[in-house]
């Protein structure tokens, strides 16, 4: 009894075995081995930072459809590097980028003006009334980017800001399309000195929206060696590509929104 | 003449408490000039008007201070004569800043004469009589803004044959519409014939609520001369009774298609206040520099219902109602259903204030909202039939197509789901996330392909 | 004007009106209207009722508010739909059944089919239901063991030997010999009516579980759509069946005031979370139970269908939202 029931599954499962085993054979997918590898090299995170809906879809672009190597930020120069050789093409190295919130207005800076009532969500606060904080390009804290964030690396402080964790950020990028107010900026870990605002209301207003907030005084942009400060309108921007070693901007800005912070960090 | 009683029930909607007899009975009171006006460029819909005036520039009123910026936009004038005080950037109702003309009046209150009066306008060209309303910066005045010499100007091949005078005032609160029925029914009434030549509409209704017999009277002897097919349309009193599209679909049987416009079915409705700035347009050459808003709520001392110039702050108008008694947990530009919660009095009224509704702290709470319990009722009232449960469900979860396979898009705001939700969920405010993402993304096509 | 000043206002999206209606007030509603249907159970089942419904709700609450500690989310017990649960569920037992057993019904009740999905609101299957169903089918013996009658049937009704339900009694009957356990006849229904069959505690009394749903009728808890549909398809399916073999099939008078109908149709059928949102759907969902409960009581290994129809009507009903959409307005025109 035992042994028919033996003999019977067996031949069965052999069967089976087979069938499978032709079937991989005669029936599969040609494809290109190359994909496979380079979705192996891909990090695997699966974030869509390079604009395509994972790294296998990632992989097959490249290999297939010809896209650009060094769309993946996560990745970084090695991975953009070993695919250029598989693909047997000339790698582009670029620094590696990580993101930053350019607001400090927590709710100890920068007052709210109203009580919001109505969904958490920074869009859509942005969209009652302009928004719940007195200045209006300020960091809501709803918590947007925080949730688009494929890492975690986004904490929302008990002061309501958002604040990026380098240490934790892979580069994707899509915080900064989440956040309403265009307050996230992708920055280059070498650079340490950053102004943290992004209000272009002039001096007095902003004085009035925020403890730290640009007052648009312009000393800045003069004691910054080469450029790498510069005014659009009221506001101080960093120009990243140049090189600040002037590290006096930070003690100087009378609005105190010049901080030195480090991008370096145990990569994830 | 007649008076047809319909018995059209909107598709859905709800009633919520009217509490129209603090300001009903109340005649409409003329506010003297305040100290300052501010008037902003963005009163309408469509792009802000651009200022054409400087700090120090000496304007008379119902002069030019702002002109329009393209085709739908409005014109901007001086609501008094006086000095300009400066160009500022204000906050609007919307929550939006925009430029805004800062005038300290000289308490002449002199007119300009720039706009040349038509009483003869029965032998005017309707192009002539559009242009007078676009020179006068007439928007619509029931809420939306949208600029009245652009929806008075059809492309030839979608004729208007139904002229429907909106004087339905469906918001709880909000009697403004309705003194200007009792108090001014003929300049409503020759505003509306002015518009019907315009147009050579031959139908002509004015739909009024029942709920406002003394309106439906007035309205019924001012049009009592009136040739041609005219009625007084009496709509049972629903929220949202004065919805453009379900008040077409009730007077005249035809559905406006999705996406589309009142014209596209031979009709247009204009808001009886509209009206009657267009006859002060055209007969007395007087542009659009006041207008009627009720004052309301429970912590104001004399509410009523005030005739102001544009660019009056809500501090002015709360100030000339008497202030307030108690403090108001919740300012309201509007009506409670649709209107605008307000974070400051420092606004000013615009051409579409019709109401300033102040809420005490136990006429309100700060909800927190459950998650759908499906019980339909939001199915039940929507007015356009859509499933706001669902919609709201897909936009939480960012589903976007699905929202917009939904239908998200036919959402006219009125704001019935959220009323009835007993989850507190905030439809509206996900209905309105939905629409920006689809438009987001039409324009992204747009600029793409 | 400075006191409205100094504090900040209530900034929200409209609209700024509300009808005052609350979650906890629509099951508030729900327990008001169970009342009367435990009225009847406690006086004629006595202390055994009421200690399944203690235990039922005391279990459901406790075990909602651990769960949604354990969970990590925000307590939603205050929302009463857990006191719903254990009511409903207690009114779907027999009254003999050991406290234990209701305990476990209970805990699959909110734990498994309510709070893992979500809680409420995320729930495909009536909760109270699937505790049933799971009690019934792991301890099948001591849900179909009946209590005997406290009270003598009345002239001409049924003798109160058995204790079977009706339901039951027809069952074993047609499958033994083929006849009909009784004949019914009007004082058998008027019995039925006012609750003196035998049954779980809450679905015997067809009159107080009507007079229920007429309370949530008025207080807009539930639409008339669901149950008129569900009763109107048993009735004419019944009837339908009466009139082809009147040898074997009980009328439909027999099938309405029986089993858990009328506490299916009034108070699980209409179970918001779970049934259809639009009114066309409401129909679909109440036909559907109407025809699967009869194929099952008719056909089925079970006396008893209204549980699994309605779950197995659970599970399509996102589809039947989506299939009932209605027309949106200035779609499909209908233009003059």
């Amino acid at each position: 009894m035992i042994l028919t029931t033996a003999t019977a599954i067996g031949l069965m499962g052999l069967a089976c075995g087979g069938a499978l085993a032709l079937a991989a054979r005669f029936l599969s997918v040609r494809e290109d081995p190359r994909v496979e590898r380079a979705a192996e090299l891909l990090p695997g995170a699966n974030c869509g930072g390079c604009g395509y809906a994972g790294c296998a879809d990632y992989a097959k672009a490249i290999v297939l459809e010809g896209a650009a190597i060094n769309l993946c930020a996560p990745g970084g120069g090695e991975v953009i590097g070993k695919i250029a050789q598989l693909m047997g093409v000339e790698a582009a190295a670029a620094e590696r980028k990580v993101a930053l919130v350019l607001c400090g207005g927590d709710s100890g800076n920068a007052p709210r003006r109203f009580a919001y009532n109505g969904v958490a969500d920074c869009r859509a606060a942005h969209a009652v009334d302009g928004g719940d904080k007195q200045c209006r390009y300020g960091c809501l804290g709803y918590g947007s980017c925080a949730r688009v964030c494929p890492v975690g690396a986004i904490e929302i402080t008990a002061g309501g800001l958002a604040v990026v964790h380098p240490g934790v950020c892979i580069g994707c990028g899509a915080c900064v399309k989440a956040c309403p107010r265009s307050l996230i900026r992708m920055v280059p870990v070498s650079r340490t000195i950053h102004v943290l605002c992004s209000s272009r209301d002039k001096g007095p207003i902003v004085k009035q929206a925020c403890k730290v907030g640009c007052i648009g005084c312009t000393l800045c942009a003069k004691l910054a060696d080469n450029g790498a400060i510069a005014m659009d309108g009221f506001l101080a921007v960093v120009d990243y590509d140049k090189e600040l070693t002037n590290e006096a901007v930070v003690e100087k800005c009378p609005g105190k929104c010049i901080v030195q912070r480090s991008m370096e960090g145990a990569t994830a | 003449m007649k008076t047809l009683r319909s018995s059209f029930k909107v598709p859905g909607g709800v009633h919520p408490d009217y509490r129209k007899q603090a300001t009903r009975d109340k005649p409409v009171q003329v506010m003297p000039l305040p100290a300052l006006l501010r008037v902003s460029m963005a009163q309408h819909m469509g792009a802000p008007a651009v200022p054409t005036v400087k700090k120090g520039a000496v304007v008379a009123r119902g002069e030019v201070i702002g002109k329009a910026a393209g085709f739908i936009s409005a014109a901007v004038h001086a609501p008094t004569s006086g000095t300009v005080k400066g160009i500022v950037d204000a906050p609007t109702a919307g929550g939006a800043v925009a430029p805004a003309v800062e005038i300290e009046p000289d308490g002449r209150d002199r007119w300009t004469d720039s706009l040349k009066a038509r009483p003869d306008w029965r032998n005017a060209e309707a192009g002539e009589l559009v242009a007078m309303a676009a020179a006068a910066g007439i928007a619509g005045m029931g809420g939306a803004g949208f600029p009245t010499h652009v929806k008075l100007s059809p492309p030839p091949d979608k004729p208007i044959d139904t002229l429907i005078v909106n004087g339905a005032e469906c918001e709880p609160c909000l009697t403004a519409d309705h003194r200007l029925m009792i108090e001014h029914a003929d300049a409503i009434r020759e505003g509306a014939c002015i518009i019907r030549h315009i147009l050579g509409a031959r139908t002509l209704r004015v739909a009024v609520e029942d709920n406002k017999p003394e309106a439906v009277a007035a309205m019924e002897k001012a049009l009592g001369g009136v040739e041609g097919d005219v009625a007084v349309v009496v709509l049972k009193t629903e929220y949202p009774q004065g919805a453009e599209k379900q008040q077409i679909y009730a007077i005249t049987g035809r559905e406006v298609p999705s996406g589309g416009l009142p014209m596209d079915v031979g009709a247009l409705v204009e808001n009886v206040g509209t009206c009657m700035a267009i006859r002060d347009a055209v007969v007395d050459g007087r542009p659009l520099t006041e207008r009627v808003t009720t004052v309301t709520g429970t912590p104001l001392a004399r509410p009523g219902n005030v005739l102001a110039r544009l660019g009056t702050s809500y501090a002015d108008l709360a100030g000339f109602c008497g202030g307030l008694m108690s403090p108001a947990a919740k300012v309201i530009s509007g009506g409670p259903m649709m209107g605008l919660a307000q974070h400051s009095l420092d606004v000013t009224t615009s051409k579409t204030t019709s109401g300033l509704l102040f809420l005490s702290p136990d006429e309100v709470e700060a909800f927190t909202s459950l998650p759908c319990i499906s019980c339909g009722r939001c199915v039940e009232a929507c007015p356009a039939y859509l499933m706001p449960c669902e919609i709201s469900r897909m936009v939480e979860a960012e589903d976007w197509e699905a929202a917009g396979w939904y239908d998200v898009m036919d959402c006219i705001e009125c704001g019935c789901c959220a009323f009835e939700c007993p989850a507190r969920r905030p439809l509206v405010q996900h209905m309105r996330q939905g629409k920006a993402w689809i438009m987001a993304k039409r324009r992204e096509q747009r600029e793409k392909g | 004007m400075s006191e409205a000043e100094n504090k900040m206002f209530l900034v929200s999206s409209s609209p700024h009106a509300h009808s005052g209606a609350t979650v906890q007030r629509i099951m508030l509603d729900v327990i008001l209207a169970l009342m009367p249907a435990l009225a009847v159970s406690v006086f004629r089942f006595g202390i055994d009722a009421a200690r399944l419904v203690v235990t039922c709700v005391a279990t459901c609450v406790i075990a909602e508010y651990l769960c949604r500690r354990a969970m990590g989310r925000q307590a939603a017990v205050n929302d009463l739909s857990a006191v719903v649960t254990g009511l409903l569920l207690a009114f779907n037992l027999p009254p003999a059944l050991p406290s234990w057993m209701a305990v476990v019904g209970s805990i699959i009740a909110i734990v498994i089919a309510k709070q893992v999905f979500g809680g409420l609101g995320y729930n495909p299957f009536n909760p109270a239901l699937i505790g049933r169903v799971a009690l019934l089918v792991s301890f099948p013996a001591a849900m179909t063991t009946w209590s005997a009658w406290r009270i003598p049937a009345p002239l001409g009704g049924v003798e109160a030997v058995t204790q079977a339900t009706p339901l039951g009694l027809l069952k074993t009957s047609l499958s033994t010999d083929g006849s009909m356990p009784y004949a019914f006849n009007g004082a058998t229904a008027m019995q039925f009516l006012l609750g003196n069959q035998n049954g779980c505690i809450g679905e015997m009394s067809a009159l107080a579980l009507l007079v229920g749903g007429l309370y949530l009728l008025a207080r807009r808890c539930i639409s008339l759509h669901t149950p008129l549909c569900y009763l109107a398809t048993v009735a004419v399916f019944a009837a339908v069946l009466y009139v082809v073999d009147p040898a074997r099939n009980m009328t439909p008078l027999f099938h309405l005031l029986t089993g858990g109908l009328m506490i299916g149709a009034i108070f699980m059928a209409t179970d918001m979370v779970t049934s259809p949102v639009t009114r066309k759907g409401m129909c679909v969902f109440g036909v559907g139970c109407g025809i699967l409960t009869m194929v099952i009581r008719k056909w089925g290994g079970y006396p008893e269908g209204v549980s699994f129809a309605i779950l197995l009507m659970n599970a399509v009903t996102p589809l039947i939202n989506r299939a009932t959409r209605p027309r949106v307005f200035g779609t499909g025109l209908r233009n003059a």
